[in-house]
């Protein structure tokens, strides 16, 4: 029996009943479309959180005061308690090939006062290069903190727009105003442009200032909470990763093994991150894959009436010479049949799903190919998998009960 | 060319056994138009059966165009059927939905011929089964009684086969339909020299026939020329 053949066959036996055949595409095609829809805001929000960990700075390796345990996580409770990273730390670090930029980070909450308003917000010491590292820049009208200020301790600042916003409310320009930072006065000198958040820190809701005003004058301390060391190219991370380790360890004379420090890099965030996304997206992808299955049973549920009502059909193909693959080709080609028209229906209206969410709810979707393909596949296969058994009981039926049959 | 030797059929369930056929032994030539007769549970089901190698017998040889085709398995019986046996039922056994062309063609799907042939045989076919033109395209569930045994004798020449099998050909149709279908057999056999086996329970359907075979509890008790032959004037076609 040719494939044409087959086809014209399956044809002819689905548009015999519309209803039906229409009920049971309906099945699939809510399955599909929900799987779609849900991997695709599964995949959208990874996505996003992918591109504003990138946004925090491209190639970033972060040095963090005390040692992280291995497997517990990037939220450290020690942070910023020990005090083992010093400005000396820079030097060692820079003679480490590979590395672009070093900021060396200061960071403390103050209270800030400016014209009245008050707002309790970090403040951050740092080096020009901050601006560099960390993918930060000041709207126009405004400078960055220069190497000029931090070698003579200026007393500027550079606001965060947030910052801005609470000190000097909406549509007013700052730069020119001076605020008070734990009653010392600074010259806003800049407003930074706004990233929005990252994760656990937001650069919008921060205050600037160069590093050596920050430790002489407003901590009076000269330790660092953090350095961050921008590498010149992705390949190199893990080399330069090594190498500080090394380098920072023989500089504080202690074991590499376990270091008085930690350094973090942009994967390890990401990869911590994305392992919650992906759990929450094979979650949803579970949850309608079980409406995909009820869908495949519906399909079942059809065929074997489909098998029940055309017993005698069956008993006449078969006594006309119908071999059994020719009876469960064509019951098999009917699943199939059904469940691809099902699946490609589910992919658009899983992609209009994604559509609408991301439009109305404003939740990031991405509907990758690869969803797409794996569902088409999927389709097909439980066409496949749920045809086989009526299709395979048609081809047994015995010609001579299957023709007597009423 | 058939021949039967000393053919049986049990059937079991559970300890009953049930001799639906018992040591049939006949032949039937090339070109003949017999009919074998008899009352319901004779066995000429069971017979017919065997005949259309639908089923195989528990015992003794069955040679259609002398090969013994009483062992073979299910799929090759499959092959047989599609090449050398034409089967006509009661109920016509039409897919409703399809058109009578696409009836006709339906054993040719299954062969494997391509679409112009099966299009050029078909429509030999149906002519051959005086089928109207002007339906051939019509569905076969608009058709009446007598027009959808018509296409389903097309149905049955158009694998052109060593053997027709009519299972009680006129047992849904009225007296007249029925006999334009008893022409159609007759005419066949003349014209085209076709081998038919007429399976029935009616003396006066069987009366068509030149040669009854009469069938009673499993046993053959009379095999003979039919002397009274009902010819059917050439009148009553379409």
């Amino acid at each position: 029996m040719q494939l044409v053949d087959i086809l014209h066959e399956t044809k002819t036996a689905l548009s015999a009943n519309k209803a039906r055949s229409g009920l049971t595409i309906l099945g699939i095609v809510i399955g599909i479309g929900s799987v779609i829809a849900m991997v695709s805001i599964g995949q959208g929000a990874s996505g996003q959180i992918q591109s504003s960990i990138e946004g925090l700075g491209s190639n970033l390796l972060t040095v963090m005061p005390g040692f992280l345990q291995p497997g517990r996580g990037i939220v450290s409770s020690g942070r910023g308690s020990a005090q083992t990273l010093a400005n000396e730390d820079i030097e060692v670090l820079q003679q480490i090939a590979g590395v672009a930029y070093i900021s060396p980070e200061f960071q403390r909450r103050f209270q800030i006062v400016a014209s009245g308003n008050n707002t309790n917000s970090t403040v951050i010491g740092v080096n020009p290069d901050y601006a560099q590292v960390r993918n930060v820049s000041p709207a126009a009208g405004g400078s960055f903190i220069t190497e000029a200020q931090v070698r003579s301790l200026g007393r500027v600042a550079v606001l965060g727009p947030t910052v801005a916003q609470d000190l000097f409310g909406e549509g007013n320009n700052p730069v020119g105003k001076t605020i008070r930072i734990n009653r010392a006065n600074f010259k806003v000198i800049g407003v930074l442009q706004s990233k929005g958040s990252a994760g656990f820190f937001n650069p919008d809701d921060t205050v600037f200032v160069p590093l050596t005003t920050m430790q002489k004058i407003l901590a009076g301390a000269d330790f660092l909470s953090m350095i961050a060391i921008s590498v010149q190219d992705k390949n190199l991370m893990p080399q330069v990763q090594e190498e500080a380790l090394l380098a920072l360890a023989q500089k504080h004379r202690v074991d590499p093994q376990s270091p008085d420090f930690s350094i973090v890099s942009q994967a390890d965030i990401l990869g911590a991150l994305t392992q919650v996304t992906d759990t929450f997206t094979i979650f949803l992808a579970a949850v309608a894959g079980i409406s995909l299955v009820v869908g495949g049973i519906g399909i079942m549920n059809m065929m074997l009436t489909a098998v029940t009502e055309r017993t005698r059909e069956i008993g006449l193909r078969k006594a006309i010479g119908a071999k059994k693959r020719d009876i469960s080709l064509q019951f098999l080609m009917e699943a199939v049949v059904l469940t691809s028209i099902g699946g490609a229906m589910g992919i658009i209206l899983g992609w209009a799903i994604a559509f609408a969410v991301s439009k109305i709810a404003g939740i990031a979707t991405a509907v990758s190919l690869n969803s797409v393909f794996l569902a088409f596949g999927v389709s097909a296969t439980i066409g496949i998998v749920f045809g086989y058994y009526p299709a395979r009981r048609a081809a047994s039926l015995n010609p001579i009960e299957a023709l007597r049959y009423e | 060319m058939i021949e039967c030797k000393n053919i049986s059929k049990i059937y079991q369930s559970g300890n009953i056994e049930t001799h639906a056929l018992k040591n049939a032994s006949f032949k039937i030539a090339d070109g003949e138009f017999v009919a074998i007769m008899g009352p319901s549970g004779s066995g000429k089901s069971t017979l017919m059966h065997i005949l259309g190698c639908l089923d195989t017998p528990t015992s003794g040889q069955y040679f259609l165009d002398q090969k013994d085709i009483s062992k073979l398995s299910d799929e090759e019986l499959a092959d047989i059927r599609r090449g050398k046996i034409g089967f006509v039922f009661q109920s016509f056994n039409l897919l409703p939905r399809a058109t009578v062309l696409r009836n006709t063609t339906l054993p040719l799907v299954y062969a494997g011929i391509s679409r112009e042939r099966r299009e050029e045989l078909a429509r030999k076919a149906l002519q051959g089964a005086a089928f109207p033109e002007k339906f051939w395209n019509h569905r076969s569930n608009q058709l009446s009684g007598g027009m959808m045994q018509r296409v389903a004798i097309a149905r049955a020449l158009v694998n052109n086969p060593t053997l027709i099998l009519a299972d009680e050909p006129t047992g849904n149709l009225d007296t007249k339909t029925g006999e334009v279908v008893l022409e159609t057999f007759q005419r066949l056999h003349k014209e085209q020299a076709r081998t038919i086996i007429l399976i029935t329970h009616e003396p006066y359907v069987a009366g068509h026939a030149e040669r009854v075979i009469h069938i009673k509890d499993g046993e053959i008790i009379s095999d003979e020329k039919n002397n009274q032959q009902v010819i059917i004037k050439n009148n009553a076609t379409s």
